[in-house]
């Protein structure tokens, strides 16, 4: 009997990003047939497009920073803290790190390692101001981070002028910070034969950031303390864990990862930070950790859906379907996957009284199993 | 994994404290004005209080203003709502499309339908699914932008005057003004005499010329205030954001209020995007919102969850966008002496309630301003537009903290689970 419930358990474990992507595409399906659109063609055009080796070379750069972006989000999340300051701390640690590399003169590794220092800090830097405003005066995370989003942008746009941080780049009215000489740059991997594109060398990076990530909740003290202090800050404390210390210690280090977030595009890729860096990857994180449950695997997975659907979405334009089709998409999943988790979690629960009344009703003591599944 | 987080001290005020909120409103502005006047008499920045200045200090702090209402409404019955900005989205959206085909009546109503029902999605995910709060809030945001830029590419391109981003010029609201008082309050406001000039400009800019939208929003706060807090439907609405496990044995239908509370939330953030296209701008415009549906949740939780405290937050945005926006670095310059005499008054205040940690960090923060303020002549424009957002988190770091969010907020509630 509990071998049985096992299998439907997984099954139902599977069963809810299943249906949710079915059910996202099925809504995506009624949008573009309202609109005047078949679906099956737009579908069939993104998967046939998405498939190609450039697009999977792409994709995987994509699902680079916006894993790390997710990441940084989650371990907010892990201690109940919601930042959604990602956006304005991976923008602020860009800019620097990037005056930084363009400033100094180095030895290959140590010059993109202590780039990265300096991102690191600086996005730690800019959390930290939200987390010391929480600890010390009691500020909702939620509105300081949203506040210095805002202040960042500002600073931004008063650091990248030419008389300070920036200079003009040739031949376009673009500014942009000092260009980062070849030692300070990551060279790309040639993953995926007949691409054409390389893939980003930080994708390590977010691996390893992935992997550091999963050691520390599952296998430190620290992250014990963390997922203790998220479930209940009362019994955390109870128990030894200084609640405002990790409270500070989670925001400094979802900003440290924030920090990092920029690395890809500025080392692999653009190598100066310019007018025209790209924006609002913090908030994809948002989603993306939702997506993933906050569990790394998960975010991976999550993250590589959606670099898919935004790279497949580019050979829209030749269907004459507006891209932004596939922000619906986006959003129907993050909504039905939680809904879907939802329903599974009370069908379980539902199963599990079923179950545990039979067992009673048969007068033997219920299945050992059988209470260990409460907690979903 | 709820936004539900704010620390600090929740001792519940008494009542009778609640009873003297006008006369204090009042002192405050009129404190407030009172200041202002003497800034802009030590300074000469003579935009600080024209009637242009407020005009759009007002009109930037419509949107902001009715996204924190939604907010509020919202998380008075316990959900949550970072989903506001996607609510004003699809308001800006409903009243381009409907507006510059039917007239701005017709666009406003529907801009304000179209939040609606964003907010009945809101209320489906997290009331009937008990969806975590901030998931269905940022799936909306997503939802909102994407449907938007999406159904806008398939409206508005072809159409003569819009483009894929944006609609067809929508037919200007009519404006309304007070009879009789627009060239005596102008004559007034020309002298600069001290505080009475200021006064006229203040009023001049409130009651001259203004959009029929911008009235209907601005009654919006105090209908909000007298629904929530003055009615029965209003008490049983806010017992659903504090206990709703003994709201409902008092036999109040929890579901029913939060998805009440819910969907007026997006009504009201629609009607924030509708003056975005309408009066703001008179088209949709791809990104117009700017972020404002996360100000507007700022403006709430600044106004400590209550309709006045929000509307105070909002004008206080509002006010400096307005000068940064008319561009007058004179008057971004001048707002520093007023921050800094704001935290030396605050700091005395610390001081006189004993404590001294508060009042020395709001006095070297004072100093420091009134240094900047003097030494040198303007403020770099870039900057300026930071204003705001440092103001809000100076004033939530330095006053002490005497938020508290309805008890309940962002928590899971099924019905019949009363523990």
């Amino acid at each position: 009997m509990t071998g049985r419930l096992d299998v439907r358990r997984v099954l139902l474990a599977v069963a809810a990003p299943v249906l949710a992507v079915a059910f996202a595409a099925l809504v995506t399906s009624l949008v573009l047939l309202v609109a005047g659109d078949a679906p099956l063609p737009v579908f069939r055009a993104m998967l046939e497009y998405g498939g190609r080796p450039r697009s999977q070379a792409l994709i995987l750069n994509t699902a680079t920073y916006y894993y790390l972006s997710a990441l940084a989000v989650a371990i907010g999340f892990r201690m109940n803290l919601f930042n959604i300051g990602v956006e304005g701390q991976y923008r602020m640690a860009a800019l620097v790190s990037a005056a930084f590399a363009g400033a100094v003169t180095l030895p290959p590794v140590l010059h993109v390692g202590l780039t990265m220092v300096v991102a690191v800090l600086v996005g730690a830097f800019w959390a930290g101001i939200a987390g010391l405003l929480k600890v010390t005066r009691g500020v909702s995370e939620v509105i300081s981070t949203i506040m210095l989003n805002a202040i960042a942008t500002a600073v931004i746009a008063f650091l990248l002028q030419p008389s300070r941080l920036a200079v003009s780049v040739q031949g376009s009215n673009n500014i942009g910070t000092r260009q980062i000489p070849a030692s300070g740059r990551v060279p790309g991997l040639d993953l995926i034969p007949g691409a054409g594109v390389q893939v980003t060398g930080l994708i390590l990076l977010s691996v390893a950031c992935g992997v550091a990530y999963w050691l520390m909740l599952g296998r430190t003290r620290f992250g014990f303390d963390l997922r203790a202090a998220g479930a209940s800050p009362g019994a955390a404390a109870a128990s030894g864990v200084d609640f405002k210390k990790m409270t500070l210690a989670a925001m400094l280090l979802s900003g440290a990862v924030a920090g990092l977030v920029g690395m890809p595009q500025l080392l692999g890729a653009s190598y100066t930070y310019s007018l025209d860096f790209p924006t609002s990857w913090g908030f994809t994180g948002i989603a993306i950790a939702l997506l993933g449950r906050n569990h790394p695997v998960g975010i991976g997975i999550g993250a590589l859906l959606w670099a898919f659907l935004d790279q497949s979405s580019q050979i829209l334009q030749l269907q004459k379907v507006a891209p932004d089709i596939v922000a619906i998409m986006q959003g129907t999943i993050v909504l039905s996957v939680v809904i879907a988790y939802e329903l599974v979690r009370r069908y379980r629960l539902v199963l599990e009284q079923r179950s545990v009344g039979r067992a009673l009703a048969d007068d033997q003591p219920p299945p050992v199993a059988a209470p260990s599944g409460a907690p979903a | 994994m709820s936004a539900a987080t704010l620390a600090g001290p929740s001792a519940p005020k008494s009542v009778s404290r609640r009873r003297s909120a006008l006369p204090r409103i009042l002192l405050g502005l009129s404190g407030l004005l009172v200041l202002l006047a003497v800034v802009r008499a030590i300074t000469g920045a003579n935009d600080l209080t024209s009637s242009g200045t407020v005009n759009a200090a007002i009109g930037l702090a419509v949107p902001i203003g009715m996204a924190g209402l939604g907010g509020l409404w919202s998380e008075r019955a316990g959900v949550v709502n970072i989903g506001l900005e996607g609510m004003l989205i699809l308001g800006t959206f409903g009243a381009g499309w409907f507006g510059y085909q039917h007239g701005p009546w017709v666009g406003m109503l529907a801009g304000v339908l179209l939040g609606g029902l964003g907010g009945l999605l809101h209320a489906i995910a997290t009331v009937l699914f008990g969806v975590d709060h901030i998931v269905s809030g940022v799936a909306i945001n997503i939802l909102g932008l994407g449907a938007t830029r999406y159904l806008a590419a398939v409206v508005f391109s072809g159409v003569p005057g819009g483009g894929e981003t944006q609609s067809p010029r929508i037919p200007a609201m009519p404006r309304v003004s007070l009879p009789g008082l627009d060239q005596p309050l102008l004559d007034l406001e020309r002298k600069n005499w001290f505080l009475l000039s200021d006064l006229a400009g203040v009023l001049r800019g409130g009651l001259v010329n203004v959009s029929w939208l911008t009235v209907i929003a601005i009654v919006m706060l105090p209908l909000s205030y007298w629904i929530l807090w003055r009615t029965s439907f209003g008490l049983r609405l806010r017992s659903c954001g504090e206990n709703p496990w003994a709201a409902e044995s008092l036999g109040v239908k929890v579901y029913r209020y939060k998805f009440t509370a819910v969907i007026v939330s997006g009504l009201l953030a629609g009607l924030g995007g509708s003056y975005l296209s309408i009066v703001a701008s008179s088209i949709y415009r791809d990104g117009q919102t700017g972020g404002r549906g996360f100000i507007g949740l700022a403006a709430m939780i600044f106004g400590n969850w209550r309709p006045g405290g929000l509307a105070s937050g909002a004008a206080l945005f509002g006010f400096t966008d307005a000068l940064q926006l008319r561009g007058s670095g004179e008057s971004i310059h001048a707002l520093l002496l007023l921050v800094a005499l704001g935290m030396l008054v605050v700091a005395g205040w610390n001081l006189r309630r004993g404590r001294r940690v508060a009042a020395l960090v709001s006095a070297v923060l004072g100093v420091l301003v009134l240094a900047w303020f003097l030494f040198t002549d303007t403020v770099p424009s870039e900057l300026t537009g930071a204003l705001p957002y440092v103001t809000t988190l100076v004033v939530l770091a330095v006053a002490t903290q005497r938020l508290r969010m309805p008890a309940s907020d962002g928590l899971p509630y099924r019905r019949r689970t009363a523990k």
